[in-house]
């Protein structure tokens, strides 16, 4: 069989490949790069388009590339620790700035056309979302690895022990259904922003956490989920870097003191409890103004063309939720090649926690970007090595859906499901500010929304968007169910955790937070000194 | 959302089919793509920058729909003005490439 090819297995609607990654973001497409680099067919799909989908192909991000002195690696190590809760780890955060590196230096190699700083040097800090997307999926095509879009996965399929072996999925144009069996999967399918319209993030539903859980894969940090973006009221872009040159005013154009865009983040949340907040970015110089606008064109694109100069004139904003896309919990990975805790399955980027180089706070777009291409490059490199441990026969395994197979008749409206998630984890007096009343009482609605998305999860109705928002209404009830859960049981504030009945950070609860299960939810505590036990580096498989 | 395909324009590539990642649009036969599932849109633009024609506009308006006119928005610039700033299409250069965003990093 010709290298990289789709083969088709005896049912022809199954195709086989030996990695299978599911999300075409920055992770998924690193780590198909890496596992086709390693020689593996690779398989990738997406539920939108690989090169438009989540939240770095619209938005544009940082990335955390630091020059490798000990000088400047140190300080980017040491800015976050304590606003993260030291909950990080050194050994991770060390080895993604090294990946990093290497990374964004192959970008360059292929062409990414990055700008030179007024020293004549390359800047490298940052990427446009559009331009590092298409080429992402260019270098992936090049390297052999079928790309399916507009193929969202729906289920994982396991093999008689349990491992991991390939999804099932609907291409949601055409109604088609697909199964792919594969030695190895990768997730790569973005956070949960439960489809708050925060930029290019509707696609991040907790897809990937679900059809995870389902196969046995357990979280880490899911109390970490309440990241808010700030946003003019009527639009999506969730951009914040140049809210730090902004007043934050009442209607009348009152100062509201404490109110900013990084440690001021909460005094906006607060007010807009009670009034609308308005924002002015009066403190951005001349000068300043139009490199702004050749730095992030899309961040003006909604004051353009509502005819409003956000230099000279007040506008509403908003507090979009980010969950976990910009929260740092996500799927527990238990190694340095990112497998979770069950055999076959990697998760990568956004998918996967980010504790392990944030702990308890967002690194903003900057962190998550060098996550995202470091998590993809090792889950496909081990994924890759796996799936070549396991040889050809596996692909002739018996295997069959993760999960419970559900009943099939659609009883409720996936959208009216959606809203009612939405109705427990928008509203910043049950989110941001966390108080266990209200997360106890979420928590009663949510479980009951769990017992009724059980006759939709596993809709077979033949309208494919049908078909897939049900599923993705299933996949932020249970990812809203993983993150109130934790957040009952770390009973302090520590991170973007802010608990009113807990204010202070407790020193007794420097650990990490394991949760997971479908009908039975529970947390557990992991010491933060474990977390070293874990990290085992497998054969073949370093940084 | 999502609020024009210019009938005029259109090449009937059916690209912007393709790369939405919300699947707005549908094909049909002879037409211009359809905006089928336009409250799915979310407004993340980024179908403009692939349409080869400036045919499509996104209102910037998350939740509500507006009225636009194509006269309009071609005159006031605004057709196609997302693609001219990120630099795609012939003879443009590309705007990862005048990204200055340093000068204002070193402010903060």
């Amino acid at each position: 069989m010709e290298r990289n090819q789709i083969s088709s297995a005896s049912d022809s609607n199954s195709i086989q490949a030996d990695v299978l990654v599911i999300g075409g973001g920055p992770a998924g497409t690193w780590a198909a790069w890496t596992a086709a680099s390693e020689g593996a067919k690779v398989i990738l799909v997406d539920k939108g388009y690989c090169g438009t989908t989540g939240a770095t192909a619209s938005a544009g991000t940082g990335i955390w590339y630091v020059a490798p002195d000990p000088t400047s690696r140190e300080s980017a190590m040491a800015s976050r620790e304590a606003l993260g809760g030291h909950l990080a780890h050194r050994d991770w955060m060390t080895r993604v700035l090294d990946r990093t590196y290497a990374n964004v230096h192959l970008l360059s190699d292929w062409g990414y056309p990055f700008p030179v700083d007024d020293t004549g040097h390359p800047y490298r800090n940052s990427l446009q979302g559009p331009e590092y997307m298409r080429l992402m999926r260019r270098k992936i095509k090049q390297a052999g690895v079928i790309v399916l879009d507009q193929s969202p996965a729906l289920s994982l399929l396991v093999d008689a022990e349990g491992a991991v072996a390939g999804a099932t999925g609907i291409h949601r144009q055409t109604g088609e259904r697909w199964q792919i069996q594969a030695n190895a999967v990768v997730i790569a399918t973005g956070g949960c922003a439960f489809l708050s319209k925060a930029l290019g993030c509707n696609v991040l539903t907790g897809d990937g956490y679900l059809m995870a859980a389902e196969a046995g894969a357990d979280f880490s940090g899911m109390e970490f989920s309440n990241a808010y973006g700030i946003s003019p009221a009527f639009s999506t872009v969730t951009k914040t870097l140049f809210y730090n040159w902004a007043s934050f005013t009442d209607e009348d154009g009152t100062v509201i003191p404490e109110a900013g865009s990084q440690k001021g983040r909460s005094v906006i949340a607060q007010t807009l409890l009670k009034k609308p907040v308005y924002a002015i970015l009066d403190k951005a110089t001349e000068e300043m103004r139009s490199i702004m606008r050749k730095a992030q064109p899309n961040f003006f694109l909604p004051f353009d063309r509502a005819g409003i100069d956000p230099f000279t004139q007040r506008f509403p904003v908003t507090l979009r939720l980010e969950g976990t896309v910009r929260g740092t919990g996500g799927i527990r990975i238990v190694d340095q090649t990112c497998a979770t805790a069950v055999p076959g399955l990697y998760a990568a980027g956004d998918a996967a926690t980010r504790e392990l180089i944030c702990g308890g706070f967002t690194g903003g777009g900057s962190h998550n970007a060098a996550w995202a291409t470091s998590s993809g490059y090792w889950s496909g490199q081990a994924a890759a090595l796996y799936a070549r441990s396991l040889g050809q026969k596996a692909l002739q395994r018996q295997v069959k859906q993760a999960g419970t197979p559900q009943a099939n008749k659609p009883t409720i409206d996936p959208k009216a499901v959606v809203e009612a998630v939405q109705a427990e984890v928008f509203p910043y007096d049950r989110n941001y500010f966390r108080s266990q009343s209200r997360l106890v009482d979420s928590l009663g609605r949510l479980d009951s929304l769990w017992q009724e998305v059980q006759t939709t999860g596993q809709d077979t109705s033949n309208d494919p968007t049908q078909v897939v928002q049900a599923r993705e209404a299933a996949a932020m009830v249970a990812t809203a169910r993983w993150m109130y859960r934790s957040a009952i049981e770390r009973r302090e504030t520590r991170g973007m955790h802010k608990y009113i009945d807990y204010p202070e950070l407790d020193p007794t609860q420097q650990h990490h937070l394991i949760s997971g299960g479908l009908d039975q939810v529970w947390v557990k505590s992991q010491p933060i000194a474990n977390q070293t036990e874990d990290l085992k580096v497998l054969a073949g498989v370093g940084r | 959302m999502i609020e024009l395909v210019s009938a005029s324009r259109c090449i009937q590539c059916n690209l912007c089919v393709n790369v939405c990642p919300t699947n707005v649009f549908e094909q049909r036969d002879d037409q211009p793509p359809q905006i089928a599932r336009q409250s799915d849109c979310q407004t993340c633009f980024i179908c403009e920058v692939y349409c080869p024609v400036d045919a499509l506009y996104v209102a910037p308006d998350a939740d509500a729909n507006v009225v636009v006119n194509e006269s309009t928005l071609a005159e006031t610039g605004l057709l196609g003005s997302y693609r001219a700033n990120v630099g795609w299409g012939a003879g443009r250069q590309k705007q990862a490439q005048q990204d200055q965003s340093f000068h204002l990093l070193k402010k903060l």
